[in-house]
């Protein structure tokens, strides 16, 4: 055994490190960025969860409930209030996903608070996510005990100025569950779907399509009559077509393997393609767009993993959105991701139907169109 | 349009600078149609630039290019309909069969299914690629890999053929079989054919006419035998001779157009303007004083006698570009 021979090997590979940025890069931001992305995506506090509020009451007492309700909301902005006139169109929104919840104060809560007779408040909760849903109740059970504390048992109508000790409540909150229990692995399934996509869209869009390019195939293809637009749409719906492969067998094992319900609804199915098929589309586009002038083949390798923490971690796929810091929320908004887990777990958990899912198609569909014509500008179709 | 009928390619002042370098400086010359025609020069001389700007894969800075009667710049689409081009580097998808690299091809330029059922078999058989059809390029030799790339590069029936470094990183044999069918192309009427080599012995036997290039220009431009004529050397005549008298190296001296005698451990080389005249001459001498001639050879003028005449270079085989492409990732 010579020493020499082993420093050979190791200066030959410190300069190969060295003169690789990708490499280095994606060796010193990736650690980093997990470690900042993961830290605030997991366990944050929940803020600005959309509740609907609809007063049916409209009387002293109504409002008095409100104001507490909103002091509470003013406070750690946990919530945000949507007033709504109707029960019905609070519940239309509900089951859409634009509100979380729904506090619902009936017609005749001031009559039962006088005459003493458990003035009931509804709390209808859209209980799939289960972070989200643990926070609201909290908040909503504190706010009730409150009230009741305030108010006196012995002479209905009247208030007292001294708050009593706990009584049996005077106000019942009567909490309302959408759905049946989510567990964590239904939670989760959404991201998983997503993640197929967009392992397909790496290693076809990125991986694939660079190392193509650096075995100098694609020089094959530029030397013919082809068109930059024809090649890169080519290169784009055959991606979307990987994807969305990857993402329907996903759906189904991971479905049953997560024990969705109806799993088999054709409707909701068809459902399911469209949203796999936009999200692809947006995917691939993606990738290509920051792939479209690299050619060496290790950079997609090495921001492989920088992407992925960049990409799944703030999408809501493991833990709502409502918890990120601003600039993690920010990265949210850009994110295909966001818009494909929050497509898929209201198709897979709340089973909503087009009008749950449309908003993220279009926006999907949009991001898609933008990126594949910053695509066919910045592709070089010379060499 | 200035391209004519006799014309398959006309460059004009074609130049191409990369940064401050170079590559190609304002070089013109014309290839008529019909013609095979070398582009000879070391690597990094600017044959592949010279080569990627006729083919529209590479902008030019400056000049022009009419390829096939259409312009490189303003009509490239008309260019790439016209031509069929064989990269240096391997092009066809390993992962995909012979007959589905053809089809590919001959999709993106728009043969019809009917076209492509007659064509595609015809051209495997004439590269001798048909017991391989359906087999992975993957598991091919370097030199089926390049036949099959010759013939996709004649699926749509191309009128002018350009090839860089059809044989290079290719063994003795699988060369011999390119040119083959390199023949085989330059006779099939009308088709021109532009290459660029580094091998002597290649230009030499494939092409009608042979530009040399060197460090971005054009030195030399004509026949393989006018350019051999026209390096002002020198034939070798090599011989062994038994016992010859002193004054031998004299009396050599003293034949027409010879310029030096010299002689080494028994081999004489006699360095002439004509090599015949001088071993008749000395077949003549030889025989009248006696001396008795063990062997004799002459070695005329050769390509490489042409190219060190003209780049004050020999031309090396140096480690093709196509491979540094490859790995070029690793050595950043």
């Amino acid at each position: 055994m010579k020493l020499q021979r082993i420093f050979a090997i190791i200066e030959r590979d410190m300069r190969k490190f060295l003169r690789s940025p990708a490499l280095m890069m994606s060796s010193m931001i990736f650690p980093l960025m997990q470690l900042i992305v993961l830290g605030y995506a997991f366990g944050g506090k929940i803020k600005g969860i959309k509740i609907a509020v609809v007063d049916e009451d409209r009387t002293a007492y109504s409002r008095d409930l409100r104001e507490r309700f909103d002091a509470i909301v003013a406070g750690p902005q946990t919530m945000q209030v949507e007033n709504y006139n109707s029960i019905s169109d609070a519940t239309i929104d509900l089951r859409a996903g634009f509100v979380r919840a729904i506090v619902y104060i009936p017609v005749d809560y001031s009559r039962r608070v006088n005459q003493g007779n458990r003035p009931r408040i509804a709390f209808i909760e859209d209980n799939t996510d289960n972070f989200v849903t643990s926070e609201i109740l909290t908040r909503m059970q504190d706010l009730v005990k409150d009230i009741n504390q305030g108010l006196n048992p012995f002479q209905p109508g009247q208030r007292l100025t001294v708050p009593l000790p706990r009584l049996n409540p005077l106000v019942d909150l009567q909490v309302v569950e959408l759905y049946p229990y989510v567990e964590y692995i239904k939670y989760l399934l959404s991201g998983s779907i997503a993640m197929s996509v967009f392992i397909v869209a790496m290693i076809g869009g990125g991986i694939t399509f660079i190392d193509d390019k650096s075995r100098g195939l694609h020089e094959g293809y530029l030397v013919t009559p082809i068109t930059k637009t024809e090649l890169i749409l080519g290169l784009i719906l055959s991606g979307a077509i990987k994807g969305m492969m990857a993402g329907t067998t996903i759906t189904v094992i991971g479905g049953l393997i997560a024990g969705i319900d109806r799993l088999w609804d054709p409707v909701r199915l068809f459902y399911l393609l469209i949203v796999l098929g936009t999200t692809s589309v947006a995917m691939i586009s993606f990738m290509f767009l920051l792939m479209v002038r690299v050619s060496d083949p290790l950079v997609p390798r090495a921001i492989f993993g920088v992407l992925n923490t960049l990409l799944y971690f703030p999408s809501g796929a493991i833990y709502p959105v409502e918890g990120f810091p601003v600039w993690l929320r920010g990265i949210s908004y850009i994110d295909p991701f966001t818009y494909a887990v929050h497509a898929l777990k209201a198709l897979l958990l709340k089973n909503t139907g087009f009008q749950g899912i449309y908003s993220d198609i279009l926006i999907l569909s949009g991001f898609s169109i933008v990126l594949v014509a910053l695509s066919v500008a910045f592709f070089k179709r010379q060499i | 349009m200035t391209a004519t009928e006799t014309n398959a390619i006309e460059v004009t002042k074609l130049k191409k600078q990369f940064g401050d370098f170079v590559a190609v400086k304002e070089v013109s010359f014309t290839v008529r149609t019909g013609e095979v025609f070398g582009l000879l020069g070391p690597n990094g001389a600017g044959k592949t630039t010279l080569i990627r700007m006729m083919t529209t894969l590479t902008p030019p800075t400056s000049g022009a290019a009419e390829v096939g009667g259409h312009n490189v710049v303003t009509d490239a689409d008309g260019v790439r309909h016209a031509i069929g081009v064989i990269p240096q580097a391997l092009t066809s998808d390993p992962e995909l069969t012979a007959r589905e690299n053809m089809t590919i091809h001959a999709k993106l330029y728009g043969l019809t299914s009917a076209e492509r059922a007659r064509l595609i078999p015809q051209l495997l058989e004439s590269v001798g690629l048909t017991e391989f059809a359906d087999k992975l390029v993957g598991s091919f030799s370097g030199g089926m890999r390049r036949r099959l790339e010759i013939a996709r590069g004649l699926v749509h029936s191309p009128k002018i053929m350009f090839l860089d470094e059809p044989t290079t990183g290719l063994d003795p044999v699988s060369r011999t079989a390119v040119w083959e069918m390199i023949t085989k192309l330059k006779e099939s009427a009308g088709l021109t054919i532009l290459l660029t080599t580094h091998y002597m012995d290649e230009a030499d036997k494939l092409c009608d006419r042979i530009a040399i290039v060197d460090h971005g220009t054009l030195v030399a431009l004509d026949t393989p035998a006018q350019l051999k004529d026209s390096v002002p050397t020198v034939d070798i005549v090599e011989a062994e001779f038994d016992h010859p008298p002193a004054d031998w190296k004299a009396t050599l001296e003293k034949f027409g157009g010879v310029a030096s005698v010299t002689e080494h451990e028994g081999i004489w080389h006699i360095s002439t303007t004509n090599g015949p005249t001088t071993v008749r001459e000395l077949m003549d001498t030889a025989r009248d004083r006696g001396v008795n001639v063990r062997r004799v050879s002459v070695q005329g003028t050769t390509l490489d006698d042409v190219f060190l005449y003209y780049t004050g270079r020999q031309l090396r085989d140096e480690a093709s570009d196509s491979v540094k492409r490859d790995v070029s990732h690793l050595y950043k």
